[in-house]
């Protein structure tokens, strides 16, 4: 059976991004309520990842043994994460539109295996790198050949299990596993920098013994050759350190850090998708 | 008097030495198992598994939080984790890990937590786990075991490993004695009744059981025939067992080694409470953490001994006449 890796044009990559800007947009103004800030500032690292050939899944086996496992431990950014899912195949995209409903699998953060896909149950922050070493020694121990990728936000660095996990994947040399940091710069109530520094990150995963790399959070191509570099690298854990603009893609979103977990009211959401279409 | 002696049960080694040759002995039926130690191999001896299987043993050290989410991540892998250490570490310090990554994503994976409650004794109540029952409480999926006996922590070992979901399994460090033989049979749900009587019910979990069945004795001295029930599942309550036990005894004694609010005894009033009101009486923890002692002088000295459990037993029998 064939996997559902595949290789996209630059022009192909941008309209993804941008079709799956418009559905957090959508998912989440319809719903009221959603991370779409959050959402919007890891579009293109998603794209590598599910739609330029990085991941190797098969949507019409979802629990395939032998998949790469990609574990969403930034939660709050469910909106993109079902988009993503439809659209690589696991399932109809007319779910995405019960987000946040009633009876509705499509839950705020997201659930473990609630939704075909869904890897984690994650939305507590600081969680999500500890089950990526757990799937790491468990693929180890079944001979199950699959890389482990897990999305992890920067305000979640704060979480001290966050460096336990960090200790932890080096002492396993765990050299299948990928961390890709969403470094955004804020978190809920003001900028990184100002409400609890993270600096020096590289010189942290370094010093924790993994391999750190940096790129353009936002440029899919980009992010897609580091990922690909990375899967090269033996005897040791590596985080792509992916610098993003928190909201991008819309103006007065990217300027207002306060839009963190608030959607946008008819009004703003008009605005923000001539953005998007425009871009 | 020793424990269970009144009741002519014959001793056993401490619990954790029973749980040890019980992990083992999954481990070597089921090529799925793996387990994950918090450091404390050698005190839980998990650490049996060490020794067999090193590559399905993982010490993630003394870090609770990443031992869970490690545990979990495993049974994403399609291993079935039991993840070991003294219930007050791993519940105080990995609630929320159990809470998302096992019990909210309904995970195949087990949890033990050894030295449950005061008996560990000289280690002090930063050690001793008096609340965690009431904690796993919290998690609607976990189902709980609490084994009384060698026979039981076998039994509840293999089932716990068999059954398909999220697990907590409470060990000791103390010893307890047997109260089965050893072919008994256990189903996950179903509470024993280890003594018939007919005119008041002890219900125990852990080394409340062989003391129910002390008390037991010393209240047939009276001319009282205490019905013993061991209530091993604290979920899914055995709501049948426990009806009939209200219904044809008409009152009912609770003792756990455990902080009285949220434990065993507290779901068993309300399961009695609702179907079959009797009058009931509790022995267990009172608002108040323990103490550094040996555990006989705990046990005395926080009133979780036999004599307690006849005290509450006579008080509840006495309410029945009125």
């Amino acid at each position: 059976m064939e996997t559902n890796q595949r290789i996209m044009t630059r022009t192909d990559l941008n309209e993804i991004a941008r079709e799956l800007r418009l559905d957090i947009l959508d998912t989440t103004t319809r719903a009221g309520s959603g991370h779409l800030s959050s959402s919007f500032s890891a579009v293109e690292i998603l794209t590598a990842l599910y739609f330029n050939g990085i991941l190797r899944y098969r949507s019409d086996d979802p629990w395939w043994p032998e998949r790469d496992r990609f574990i969403m431990s930034k939660g709050h950014a469910a909106p993109l994460l079902y988009p993503v899912l439809a659209r690589a195949g696991y399932f109809d995209r007319e779910m995405i539109w019960k987000l946040r409903e009633i009876d509705s699998p499509v839950q705020g953060h997201p659930i473990y295996r609630m939704m075909p896909g869904v890897e984690a149950t994650t939305g507590s922050l600081g969680q999500g790198l500890s089950l990526g070493i757990g799937h790491v020694l468990g693929g180890r121990l079944n001979g199950l050949g699959f890389r482990v990728y897990v999305l992890i936000g920067d305000g979640e660095c704060e979480a001290g299990q966050v460096w336990e996990a960090a200790m932890a994947a080096a002492h396993f040399k765990a050299d299948n596993l990928t961390a890709i940091l969403d470094y955004n710069k804020f978190q809920e109530t003001g900028p990184i920098s100002r409400e609890m520094a993270l600096e020096p990150l590289v010189d942290k995963w370094r010093a924790f013994g993994w391999h750190v790399e940096e790129v353009d959070g936002h440029d899919t191509q980009a992010i897609t050759d580091r990922l690909t570099a990375l899967q090269q690298v033996r005897g040791r854990p590596q985080i792509l350190i992916a610098h993003t603009v928190k909201g991008k893609g819309v103006s007065f979103v990217e300027a207002d850090f306060t839009f963190h977990g608030r959607a946008l009211n008819p009004e703003q959401a008009a605005r923000a998708r001539e953005e998007i279409l425009c871009n | 008097m020793q424990l269970g002696e009144r009741a002519g049960l014959k001793p056993s080694k401490p619990m954790r030495d029973i749980f040890g040759e019980a992990i083992l002995e999954v481990c070597k039926a089921n090529s799925r198992v793996v387990v994950l130690d918090g450091d404390l191999g050698n005190s839980t001896k998990a650490e049996t598994v060490r020794m067999a299987f090193p590559e399905r043993f993982f010490n993630i050290g003394i870090a609770e939080s990443n031992l869970v989410g490690i545990g979990a991540g495993l049974a994403g892998a399609g291993c079935i984790p039991w993840i070991t250490s003294f219930s007050s570490f791993l519940l105080c310090n990995a609630y929320d890990q159990i809470r998302l990554a096992v019990a909210m994503s309904n995970l195949n994976a087990k949890i033990l937590g050894s030295h449950g409650g005061i008996t560990l004794g000289k280690d002090g109540p930063t050690q001793m786990g008096i609340e965690d029952l009431a904690l796993m409480g919290g998690m609607p999926t976990m189902t709980i075991l609490v084994p009384c006996d060698p026979v039981s922590m076998h039994a509840l070992v293999r089932l716990a490993t068999d059954h398909e979901g999220p697990v907590f399994l409470r060990s000791s460090r103390v010893a307890m004695p047997y109260i089965y033989p050893h072919n008994q049979k256990f189903t996950i749900g179903k509470a024993n009744v280890v003594r018939e009587g007919s005119d008041v019910t002890l219900v125990g979990c852990g080394i409340m059981v062989a003391m129910s069945l002390d008390a037991a004795a010393i209240l047939a001295e009276d001319g009282i025939q205490a019905r013993v029930i061991d209530l091993h599942t604290l979920r899914p309550l055995d709501v049948e067992t426990l009806v009939s036990a209200a219904r044809e005894t008409g009152a009912l004694v609770c003792a756990e080694e455990h902080l009285l609010q949220g434990g065993m005894g507290s779901n068993v009033a309300r399961v009695v409470a609702e179907r079959c009101p009797v009058p009931m009486g509790f022995v267990g923890l009172a608002d108040t953490y323990c103490e550094s002692a040996d555990p006989n002088d705990l046990l005395v000295k926080y009133h979780l001994t036999a004599e307690d459990i006849v005290r509450a037993a006579r008080g509840a029998v006495e309410k029945k006449k009125h």
